[in-house]
């Protein structure tokens, strides 16, 4: 029985106070001293999204998955939202979280499904008025000419990788097209609340007949005089982008707007898109792949495009109803593949090529749950927390201290030490992976006190059962901390599988609960090894304990017994017949 | 308290016990009858699933309760004239709040529905807490949750058997868990309370609980019946009763150190929140961890005694074992013990089964050791030559 544990339970300690000063001290230097709290706690809006795949079965990839939430994040952070948290959770969820909580035409942005869409670009003027100096985006000199030149030109694979015109055209624009992620620009007033009575689109009459031949009308060309970049930024209707209507677009910068024809091409019928420098070239770009279907309508496109004439000849490829690409055509391209070419940097390309492969990927988004939680509502659920907390680890004390006397004392501190464990850990945890505690976390906190009590109650009626079978009280301390240990460990194990189990399946609010109860129970477990035990060896050392003081809980009294077992008493031994084990239990051990 | 630990005391040596084992067929027909109420009522009444399950928007704010409120809301929701409202239900948590539960609305109703409850309760729009839940979720937290119970039931199988080397006791385990979900169900259908995702999350967790629990009890059963065969003093339902005497003051306690915590959330959610994660989680927990302790002493022990029993060797202790006690027992008294009877006579029996035994010294007995009288217990000891002179 002389194992470390026991001779040296002191060493135990320091170790738990090292760990204790080590993330204290982590704290300390990173200087974050409050919890991460979850929106439910300090008002805002949470919204989830179940991604589901359009293209039957349902089910949606990983990739197509982050590649949803990098839309999402795009189009929250372009609402000029800061401080939002975007997350993937589980297979096909994504969750938005939002400070602040009037955010109705935010859940609208976000719901929508990734609308991609390849238009005929009718005309294009600067978005005026123009965002005022310092501009965010990172063209640099934002060019003022009433008609932007297409930046990227398109064309068959097979075409000479430098077409003359294309390069020419190429060159103007480079770097204002595909922007790696858009910033939210300064200008944008954090209070989105629309101010034209409708959107641009809405006004837009239906297109009939070929979208080829569709030209705009009077309506239309009066609708795109009057837009403006930032009014349509704001007002991002999900429903503003039909196919079948003319639109009114910007690029992502919302320095150009444009006039679009009806969509000639849906994002699902491009097949793949991928980004790459072509064999004997130098120069990035992207590749189209069309489906059948898809490839056969970009060859009737291109091929009326192509005719149009310089500056005429160009075709929008629209996300979000945003223009994220406008290249030019001057041939047609049948066979289904196309090249996107300009001066794209590798990332540039690597993200358009994206862009079109997931954009085109038919995911739409189900709004599963939107919480908007008033700061008021919010803050009476961390004090209603809080004070839950609180009665429950009361009630625990008092009930150690009238069961259990003295060793009520090892309880309090060992729950204080699992306390400061778990806060320290809460905190840094939030610092780190950026956990969150949510109502339900705390839930699973308070739940906890319970696990982690639960392991004294095992351990303390081990030792008072050993007592009982006549050891010495140094003796039962070691011999009931071998038995308890194994129980404490496994049943430890399971809550720990709940836990986990609970946490890989769990949605929303779910996840809180599993985490803290999970990490609640590794701390337990931590701190009944290398904290309850070496203190209850130290205190069985003392007179106190050791000799089982009326009020120690370890009294001849309380554990039924007549007298300690070891103890010499002045009529000496034998030990009488009553207070000697009658029986030991069943296949007695030792 | 000293009192408790007297009986802690007594019962660890056995010298008080309860035929918790003796008594399962009582024990049994109240679960059974229990768990045929749960699905009586699960299947006459269904659950009353919160709008997180129905799918629909969910409106709070804080205002002072009067006996028009409920009225004045219902009027104002309806006056926003919003698209598909049906019947907006309109409820007032303690006196301080009110709530307004709608159908699925679109994004603009819901904007006009929440100025309308602002307006009425004259407070900004933003004091307005709204959640809307999509109709599909629901189904989706209760897939998710039956994968979890399918997922965490078959690890917990191998696992339990890992650790205990015993199937049979994954399997009495498994089914006191199934019989614990069972009846909190079954009290949540037939009490009516709201079953949102939040009691699913409670439910679930239940799971641990009531196993931490019956893998202590089980526990003490291993360590009570290790070499159990090598004697013939006890049937292994008597070693198993003994565990379970052994753990039931744990067990209470345990069940009250994990209930306070849980009640006062259940308490603290309900008096200020009113209503909430706090109170459907701790609701279910709560009803689920007594359920849980219930089970865990008597039904987990009891099945893994009923199975134990059914094989040859345990089958074998137990003549052996009917044999002695009858041996003794007719010898003593002159009525044998009947043996249906000697199935439940266990421990309860001991103190004056060791009474007959002090006098009937020295009688022969079936015994894989030699037993001889010795004043010190009061009764017949198992006597075991030093190792040296065994000669095995």
């Amino acid at each position: 029985m002389a194992t470390t544990t026991t001779s040296r339970p002191g060493r135990l300690l320091i170790v738990l106070a090292v760990i204790l000063v080590i993330l204290f001290g982590v704290m300390g230097l990173t200087k974050s001293w409050q919890p991460k709290l979850g929106l439910d706690l300090r008002g805002g809006t949470t919204i989830t999204l179940t991604a589901k795949s359009l293209a039957g079965g349902g089910q949606v990839t990983a990739e197509q998955l982050s590649e949803a939430k990098n839309i999402i994040s795009d189009r929250v952070n372009g609402a000029g939202v800061g401080e939002s948290d975007i997350t993937t959770s589980g297979r096909d969820h994504i969750n938005v979280a939002v400070p602040g909580s009037n955010r109705d035409d935010l859940v609208k942005q976000v719901g929508q499904t990734a609308l991609l869409y390849f238009r005929i670009v009718y005309d294009a003027q600067a978005g005026a008025p123009l965002p005022p100096t310092p501009s965010t985006t990172p063209t640099g000199k934002p060019s003022t000419s009433a008609t932007p030149k297409p930046s990227s030109t398109i064309k068959p694979p097979s075409t000479p990788a430098t077409t003359p015109k294309g390069r020419a055209w190429s060159s103007v624009l480079s770097g204002a097209t595909p922007t790696p992620t858009p910033t939210p620009k300064p200008s944008t007033t954090p209070t989105p609340t629309p101010s034209t009575p409708a959107t641009p689109g809405a006004q837009l009459p239906k297109a009939t007949g070929d979208p080829l031949k569709w030209t705009p009308d009077a309506t239309t060309q009066a609708a795109f005089a009057a837009a403006e970049c930032a009014t349509i930024k704001k007002d991002a209707d999900p429903n503003r982008d039909q196919p079948d209507k003319p639109l009114i677009s910007c690029d992502q910068q919302g320095q150009y707007k444009y006039l679009l024809g009806p969509a000639i091409l849906k994002g699902t019928e491009l097949s793949d898109a991928s980004a790459g420098i072509p064999q004997g070239g130098f120069q990035w770009q992207v590749n189209l792949k069309f489906t059948g279907e898809g490839g056969k309508k970009f060859l009737d496109a291109t091929t009326n495009i192509s005719q149009r004439g310089q500056g005429q000849n160009l075709f929008a490829i629209v996300l979000d109803g945003v223009a994220i690409s406008t290249p030019s055509v001057t041939n047609p391209i049948p066979g289904g593949q196309a090249q996107i070419t300009g001066s794209f940097s590798e990332p540039e390309a690597r993200q358009l090529a994206n862009v079109l492969k997931y954009g085109a990927l038919p995911v739409s988004f189900e709004t599963s749950t939107v919480e908007t939680v008033s700061p008021q509502l919010g803050g009476d659920q961390l004090s209603a927390g809080i004070v839950a907390g609180l009665v429950g680890l009361g009630l625990v004390i008092i009930f150690s201290f009238l069961y259990y006397r003295g060793l009520g004392l090892v309880v309090v501190l060992s729950l204080a030490a699992a306390a400061a464990l778990t806060y320290a850990s809460v905190v840094l945890l939030g610092k780190s992976i950026g956990f969150t505690l949510t109502l339900a976390g705390i839930a699973g906190l308070i739940v906890a006190i319970g696990i982690t009590a639960d392991s004294f109650v095992i351990y303390f009626e081990r030792l008072r059962d050993e007592v009982r079978e006549g050891r010495s009280l140094r003796s039962s301390v070691e011999t009931g901390w071998t038995r308890a240990k194994h129980t404490i460990i496994a049943a430890d194990s399971i809550s720990l599988l709940a836990a986990v189990v609970l946490y890989m399946l769990a949605v929303g609010g779910v996840k809180g609960f599993a985490f803290t109860l999970g990490l609640t129970t590794l701390i337990d477990l931590l701190v009944v090894f290398i904290f309850t035990k070496p203190i209850v060896t130290l205190l069985a050392r003392t007179d106190f304990f050791g000799h089982g003081h009326k009020l120690s809980g370890l009294d001849p009294e309380h554990l039924g017994v007549e007298r300690l077992p070891g103890q010499m008493k002045p009529t000496g031994r034998p030990a009488s017949k009553s207070s000697r084990p009658t029986r030991k239990p069943v296949g007695g051990e030792l | 308290m000293s009192k408790l630990g007297n009986i802690g005391a007594k019962l660890h040596r056995g010298e008080v016990s309860y035929d918790f084992i003796g008594k399962r067929k009582l024990w049994f027909s109240i679960s059974i009858a229990l768990i045929v109420i749960s699905l009586g009522g699960l299947f006459a009444r269904h659950l009353a699933l919160g709008i997180e399950f129905r799918g629909g928007v969910e409106y709070q704010t804080d205002v002072k309760v009067t006996s028009s409120t409920v009225g004045d809301f219902t009027s104002a929701v309806k006056a926003t004239n919003a698209k598909d409202l049906g019947d907006p239900v309109v409820t007032t948590v303690n006196d301080n709040k009110v709530r307004v539960q709608t159908r699925p609305l679109s994004q603009d109703d819901i904007a006009k529905v929440r100025s309308a409850i602002a307006t009425e309760a004259a407070v900004p729009v933003d004091k307005v807490s709204t959640s809307q839940i999509g109709a599909s979720w629901g189904s989706q937290i209760a897939n998710k949750a039956i994968w979890a119970l399918i997922v965490f039931l078959v690890l917990v199988f191998g696992v339990i058997w890992a650790y205990f080397r015993e199937p049979k006791a994954s399997m009495a385990a498994i089914l006191a868990l199934i019989h614990d979900v069972t009846i909190t169900v079954g009290v949540y259908a037939l009490i009516g309370f709201d079953v949102t995702p939040s009691t699913v999350i409670g439910v679930l967790t239940i799971l641990g609980y009531s196993l931490y629990d019956t893998v202590v009890v089980f526990d003490k059963v291993r360590e009570n019946t290790r070499g159990i065969t090598g004697s013939n003093r006890f049937t292994y339902s008597d070693a198993t009763n003994l565990a379970v005497n052994q753990t039931v003051v744990r067990s209470i306690n345990t069940t009250l150190i994990a209930l306070m915590p849980v009640g006062s959330i259940l308490v603290v959610g309900t008096v200020v929140l009113g209503t909430g994660p706090l109170k459907d989680l701790s609701l279910a927990l709560f009803v689920g961890i007594a359920v849980g302790a219930y089970s865990s002493i008597f039904i987990a022990p009891a099945l893994l005694a009923t199975f134990k029993e059914r094989e040859p060797g345990m089958q074998a202790l137990r003549r052996r074992v009917l044999a002695k006690r009858g041996a003794t027992a007719t010898t003593a008294s002159g009525t044998p013990v009947p043996v249906a009877a000697g199935a439940a006579a266990t421990i309860v029996n001991e103190p004056s089964a060791r009474k007959q035994d002090r006098p009937k010294a020295g009688t022969p007995v079936t015994s894989s050791r030699p037993v001889k009288s010795s004043t010190s217990a009061g009764r017949p000891q198992p006597t075991r030559k030093p190792r040296s002179k065994r000669g095995k």
